[in-house]
């Protein structure tokens, strides 16, 4: 019981050492501005690619669809916070993205999950363009123009919590007996449903809480930009999060987090080079996936329990 | 009142009848065994009343405290809920899981559990996890498992992914246990391990068990009742001593009468 709460705590304290190493570096002028931009990016993407890994790698549904949810909350912050200017207004419209974006999750994946792969993908794809391409002709959402001068309410360290929430709620989701059940109809759902696990519920699950995550996303994203416009949710938006899952590795969520954190240091660097940075870029991807095709980590997780009892072993083979 | 029964069950695969007007009936705590021929429609029959395929029609029920439920257009998962636990003939384990999950896995629709306790870690959530992991600790021990609990099942000797198999199925606490040739591929002193295990299982759960096996020395052994099939059909039913004489059963298996069977 003790050694489960100090798991916990530990996560928190490295959770928060992070953030100070940050704070104190911005605070030194060591990070600029610019570079707090890029951080906040990062932070953003972390949390896309965590969820959508949720989909993809423990659910093991090949979602091509995070950008339309990803917009779901985008514009319900967008447009919440317009009449709402609040931090209240802000946090509410964080809720009702996620709200809205979960059902729509509910009512697509419900029928969609009985496809498998490549059909699974274009099934999100077209729901996902279904989104844009509603939100590029209503009225509410300004077309395509798009919602400008939204007031910032979203910063790197409320991101930062954010990604960090987000992340530990998978985590301990996927160490539970829901997590359990939703990597047993990833191995295989014959035998999962023989032992009482309903296979679609589990995927739906996934799914949704999926979902849920990207719209969070959208909404930070939002009111960091402080515009919104339907071209930000297009396909590539789904691509690019998926990229970022396949290099950290399918399946494990300590990758997409490190993926996240080297293809925003990637991408920033590569500013410098004008045209050639999306040809650089690519050729980086390319290279990468032909020396480590299971991505930097394949399915290797980090885990505070196993770093304490390697500790401990290696204490008592002293003794 | 039989805790299973099945009447007039039938399945047609296009124009080829796999399952022809079956019927037949299992009793609490009975040892029933399946045998045939290759291609007799066996597997098919397990996969009609654990619900994995829809019977073209008959009816298949279970006795759930004390009456009779009918089982035809539930889900599989529901099925496996009530209490019809199985293996399968080609082994299909949670491959990249470990071997302590594989089983705990098989507790889900057990045990209730509020996803808001999972998140956030509550007291309650490692409560539950810890009586789930001594109970499928229990299990494991039983079948010898015990020291490969954090290995992943792939891992496993074929032997031991056999048994963890059958004690993934007994996890799901199931009235009745469907083994689909639980001996295959095994050699003699692994049968024997096995029909000690099957003895084992239906006196320490008290459960029923029907299983399916070509293996005729395990059968005899452990059947209190044998169906026997045929090109989908029921051709003989009775005690192993009246399978092994029955002229019907012999020209099955031979193609003739004058041959010595068992």
């Amino acid at each position: 019981m003790k050694r489960n709460l100090r798991e916990q705590f530990i996560w928190l304290l490295i959770a928060f050492g992070g953030w100070l190493i940050i704070d104190l570096l911005t605070f030194g002028g060591v990070i600029n501005s610019f570079m707090l931009t890029i951080i906040t990016m990062i932070e953003i993407n972390v949390i896309l690619a965590v969820s959508l890994n949720l989909i993809l790698g423990i659910s093991g549904q090949f979602s091509l669809g995070h950008a339309g949810f990803m917009a779901i909350g985008a514009y319900a912050s967008a447009i919440i916070t317009q009449s709402l200017p609040t931090i209240w207004g802000f946090f509410l419209s964080i809720v009702v993205g996620i709200v809205i974006a979960s059902f729509i999750a509910l009512i697509e994946g419900i029928p969609t999950l009985r496809l498998k792969g490549d059909y699974l993908a274009i099934a999100t794809l077209g729901v996902s363009e279904i989104i844009r391409i509603t939100i590029n002709n209503l009225e509410i959402t300004n077309g395509p123009k798009g919602i400008y001068n939204l007031p910032q309410f979203s910063n790197w360290s409320l991101v930062y919590i954010f990604a960090c929430i987000v992340t530990l709620i998978i985590v301990n989701l996927i160490h539970s007996k829901t997590g359990r059940a939703i990597l047993a109809v990833r191995d295989n759902e014959i035998a999962a449903s023989a032992v009482g696990v309903n296979p679609t519920k589990y995927k739906v699950i996934a799914f949704t809480i999926g979902a849920a995550g990207a719209s969070l996303a959208g909404s930070l994203y939002a009111n960091y930009i402080q515009s919104v416009t339907p071209g930000d949710f297009t396909f590539m938006q789904s691509i690019s999060v998926l990229i970022m899952v396949v290099l950290g590795g399918v399946g494990s969520i300590t990758g997409s987090v490190l993926a996240a954190v080297v293809l925003g240091v990637v991408d920033t660097v590569l500013q410098n080079y004008g045209a050639l940075r999306m040809v650089l870029y690519s050729l980086i991807l390319i290279i990468f996936m032909l020396f480590r095709p299971a991505g930097f980590l394949g399915n290797w997780e980090f885990s505070v329990k196993r770093f304490f009892t390697k500790q401990k072993s290696s204490r008592e083979n002293k003794s | 009142m039989n805790l299973l029964e099945v009447k007039n069950l039938t399945k047609n695969f296009g124009g080829l009848t796999a399952v022809d007007d079956v019927s037949l009936h299992v009793a609490d705590q009975e040892l029933v065994a399946l045998i045939g021929p290759n291609g007799a429609g066996k597997t098919t029959i397990f996969n009609l009343l654990t619900g994995v395929n829809a019977p073209s029609s008959g009816t298949i029920s279970l006795k759930i405290d004390g009456k009779l439920q009918l089982l035809n257009q539930q889900p599989v998962s529901k099925i496996a809920d009530l209490g019809l636990a199985r293996t399968f003939q080609n082994i299909r384990l949670f491959e990249q899981m470990t071997v302590l999950d594989n089983v705990m896995v098989a507790m889900t629709s057990k045990v209730s559990e509020n996803p808001l306790s999972e998140v956030l870690r509550l007291p309650s959530f490692y409560e539950k996890e810890t009586q789930m992991k001594d109970k499928a600790i229990k299990l494991l021990e039983l079948f010898d498992l015990a020291d490969s609990v954090n290995q992943k099942a792939s891992n496993l000797a074929y032997g031991q992914q056999r048994r963890l198999e059958i004690v993934r199925a007994l996890a799901t606490a199931p009235k009745l246990l469907f083994l689909d040739e639980p001996a295959a591929g095994m050699n003699p002193r692994e049968t024997a391990e096995l029909t000690a295990s099957i003895k084992m299982i239906q006196e320490k759960f008290k459960i029923a068990v029907i299983l399916i096996e070509h293996d005729m020395k395990l059968v005899m052994e452990l059947a209190q009742r044998i169906y026997v099939l045929e090109y989908g059909r029921l051709i003989a039913e009775g005690q192993p001593k009246e399978i092994q004489n029955n002229p019907e059963v012999i020209r099955a298996y031979l193609g003739g009468d004058d041959l010595e069977l068992f």
